[in-house]
């Protein structure tokens, strides 16, 4: 997110500030710690997650602009910090847990003024996102408040797209074949535009689908909604 | 890569076969749309499942008693009982039990706890012939293979291979192509086998410890003959398949078959509750329960990973896993593929020689979505991937035998930069400012998709410039 895809995270903040609501990057903050969690190193993932913790005290709702970052932080601090000093201040976290589009929708009722043109797009919800959150119908509500666009779905839309973390460097191959169907899918769908509320698949996709030099483009649904609600170009 | 694990050969070969490929990911899709519609009512499919979890927790939470009492039961049917611990000690008792019998043929129905023990072979090595009588597990003992699904064991095979393989392995018999003519095929050579067996075994898919009843799901009816044809019925489970009472199976029998392949009910549920009595018609002589432990006892007692004995084998998990879904059960090179062979086998074997298994998935999810019995196994692949890289002495056979100390470095290094945000921001400065420094290539990501660039600016860089960094 802070290297590969600044922008989304930009624009979520850009979205939120202009509803009205004061938005604080606090600047301390790195990685949630899911990716060594995943792996198995879970003494590395709490010393990470200890620095988030660190950086999120106080009682302001905390955003994130990813699903399975979201996730990790709502779900799994919890049993991380179990029995751990910090546990306390670990739950406390884990309870001020918005993912963007759950916060944009259930809290902000953003409102959607699509002045953008007319467009083709396929949503494809992060597994963390449809299942561990339970939140894919909030990209789908906003998306589908954007008068000018036609949602278009593609071919078993719910699975996984085979990005997984590491997975997609230990498994190349497993990750390879469930990408490859997940792009021809998309491509049939006919869509301009994929969007997803997790930059995990996003890169995953968009690099799969570059690879193979055609196809939709890849953006962050903040990224959409900040375009074509006459947002400044980020 | 360099060099390619076993479970990597496997994966390139089942990658590989484009055909049977095809049969499993189309025979999946297929169940996936059964069981949704078998499920029409959202809410009453959740309250079932809580209903199946429940009766799965209870019964496990009391196993140690529930299982006396089932032996005590059995016993008061004239079931006797036997208890193996591992899988030559299961091997060992149903010779026995064989030999009593001067028996030199078995008939068998579905079981994959049969699978598990190797049964056949090591009756095969004594001179006893074991023959399937389930019509997948037939096809597949005629083929030489071994089951590539729990509940479709040849799931792989499409009807023209399996009437290639029936017209090779009887010539006399007139070939047929159609689905219909393969059943009675196999039916016409079953048929006179089921009564000229010795033996019939079965697996069950529950005991009633209030009742000590055997409780056998199947659409073939060749579950009802393997248990009552042949004068001896040996049925072989796993020690977690009990539950308590007989009212805890309708909720059970109806997540299962509707979880497994949409059916409200399977043709045949038998409730095995004895042997043959005086003034019966039929049914054997003599019914023998083997009760299999099988490392099954050791994962009981973990609290957390125990919560994968509430399985019972739907195959649900397989059926909707995306992995499992493009690769099929061979290649996992295991007894019990898919997720829930995920969290069982390493368990089984140690994580040391089948740790690679639990990082064969995405966490996705999908399987605990459908789990009937809500086994959380993305958390218990998560947990394997845990103990198979811990350093302290964890309960799990062969923990610590996945870390590599190459790994441990790496994730050493990330959660220093990770956790000091004056060099994460350094880092960050640096990455941005090298842009077209940074690798264009990635082991692994590489093969099929392009690396994402460095933007030029940080996320950390955008939101101090726009005023959003501090109070």
């Amino acid at each position: 997110m802070d290297l590969l895809f600044p922008k989304a995270g930009l624009a979520g903040m850009e979205l939120i500030r202009r509803a009205g609501v004061r938005v604080i990057f606090p600047p301390d903050q790195s990685c949630c710690g899911q990716p060594a969690y995943n792996s198995g190193y879970r003494d590395e993932a709490r010393a990470v997650a200890a620095r988030q913790l660190a950086a999120l005290q106080g009682d302001l709702p905390i955003v994130v602009p990813s699903g399975s970052c979201a996730g990790m932080m709502r779900h799994h601090y919890p049993g991380l910090f179990a029995g751990h000093p910090l546990h306390a201040l670990a739950m406390s976290v884990s309870r001020r847990v918005f993912e963007l589009t759950e916060f944009l929708v259930d809290v902000l009722a953003l409102p959607v003024d699509d002045l953008g043109p007319p467009v083709k797009i396929a949503v494809h919800s992060s597994c963390s996102a449809r299942r561990e959150l339970g939140a894919a119908d909030r990209i789908e509500h906003l998306v589908n408040a954007m008068s000018q666009v036609t949602t278009v779905e593609q071919d078993r839309k719910a699975e996984c797209c085979g990005f997984g973390g590491t997975f997609a460097v230990k498994q190349p191959a497993i990750s390879a074949a469930m990408v490859g169907d997940k792009c021809d899918a998309l491509l049939e769908s006919g869509a301009d535009l994929v969007v997803s509320q997790d930059c995990g698949c996003l890169m995953n996709i968009a690099g799969a689908l570059a690879r193979r030099g055609a196809g939709p483009r890849c953006l962050h649904v903040a990224e959409l909604l900040w375009e074509r609600t006459g947002g400044q170009p980020l | 890569m360099a060099s390619r694990s076993e479970l990597g050969h496997r994966v390139d070969l089942a990658l590989g076969n484009t055909a049977k490929r095809a049969n499993i990911a189309r025979a999946m899709y297929g169940l996936q749309q059964k069981r949704l519609a078998a499920f029409p009512d959202r809410d009453a499919l959740e309250a079932l499942r809580d209903a199946g979890e429940a009766i799965r927790r209870r019964a496990l939470a009391a196993l140690p008693e529930l299982l006396e009492q089932l032996e005590a039961n059995c016993r008061r049917n004239g079931i006797e009982v036997h208890w193996a611990e591992t899988v030559e000690d299961a091997n060992g008792i149903v010779l026995r039990i064989l030999r009593g019998q001067g028996a030199r043929s078995l008939i068998k129905g579905k079981s994959m706890v049969s699978e598990e023990m190797g049964l056949n072979h090591a009756l095969e090595h004594e001179g006893i012939e074991a023959l399937e009588s389930d019509l997948g597990e037939f096809i597949i003992q005629l083929a030489g293979e071994g089951p590539s699904h729990i509940i479709a064991p040849a799931v792989h095979k499409s009807r023209h291979e399996v009437a290639a393989l029936f017209g090779r392995m009887f010539p006399d018999l007139p070939r047929r192509d159609d689905i219909e003519g393969l059943c009675a095929t196999a039916r016409e050579i079953l048929r006179r086998k089921f009564f000229a067996a010795d033996a019939g075994l079965s697996g069950a898919n529950f005991l009633v410890a209030e009742t000590g009843t055997i409780v056998l799901v199947e659409n073939e009816g060749n579950g009802r003959l393997c248990t009552t044809a042949p004068r001896v019925h040996i049925a072989v489970t796993g020690i977690e398949k009990l539950v308590e009472r007989m009212a805890d199976l309708p909720p059970l029998l109806k997540l299962l078959t509707r979880s497994a392949t949409g059916q409200p009910v399977t043709t045949y549920v038998n409730f095995v509750s004895g042997p043959r009595r005086a003034g019966e018609k039929d049914g054997p002589g003599e019914v023998h329960l083997v009760l299999l432990d099988n490392g099954r006892s050791r994962i009981y007692e973990d609290p957390e990973l125990r919560d994968s004995l509430q399985c019972i084998r739907c195959g649900a998990c397989m059926n909707h896993c995306p992995v499992y879904v493009r690769l099929g059960g061979h290649a996992y090179g295991t007894v019990y593929p898919g997720p829930i062979g995920t969290v069982l086998e390493p368990q089984r074997s140690g994580l040391d020689r089948l740790g690679e298994l639990a990082e064969a998935s995405t966490l996705c999810g999908a399987c605990s979505e459908v789990c009937p019995v809500r086994i959380p196994l993305p958390a218990l692949i998560n947990r394997l991937r845990f103990d198979g890289v811990r350093t302290d002495a964890a309960p799990t056979r062969g923990s610590g035998g996945r870390r590599s100390g190459r790994e441990a470095l790496v994730w050493r290094l990330w959660a220093r930069l990770n956790s000091s945000p004056r060099l994460y921001r350094l880092c960050l400065a640096i990455a941005t400012r090298l842009q077209g420094l940074t690798p264009r290539r990635i082991a692994g990501w590489s093969d099929a998709r392009e690396l994402p660039r460095p933007a030029a600016r940080s996320l950390h860089a955008l939101a101090r410039e726009r005023g959003f960094s501090d109070e």
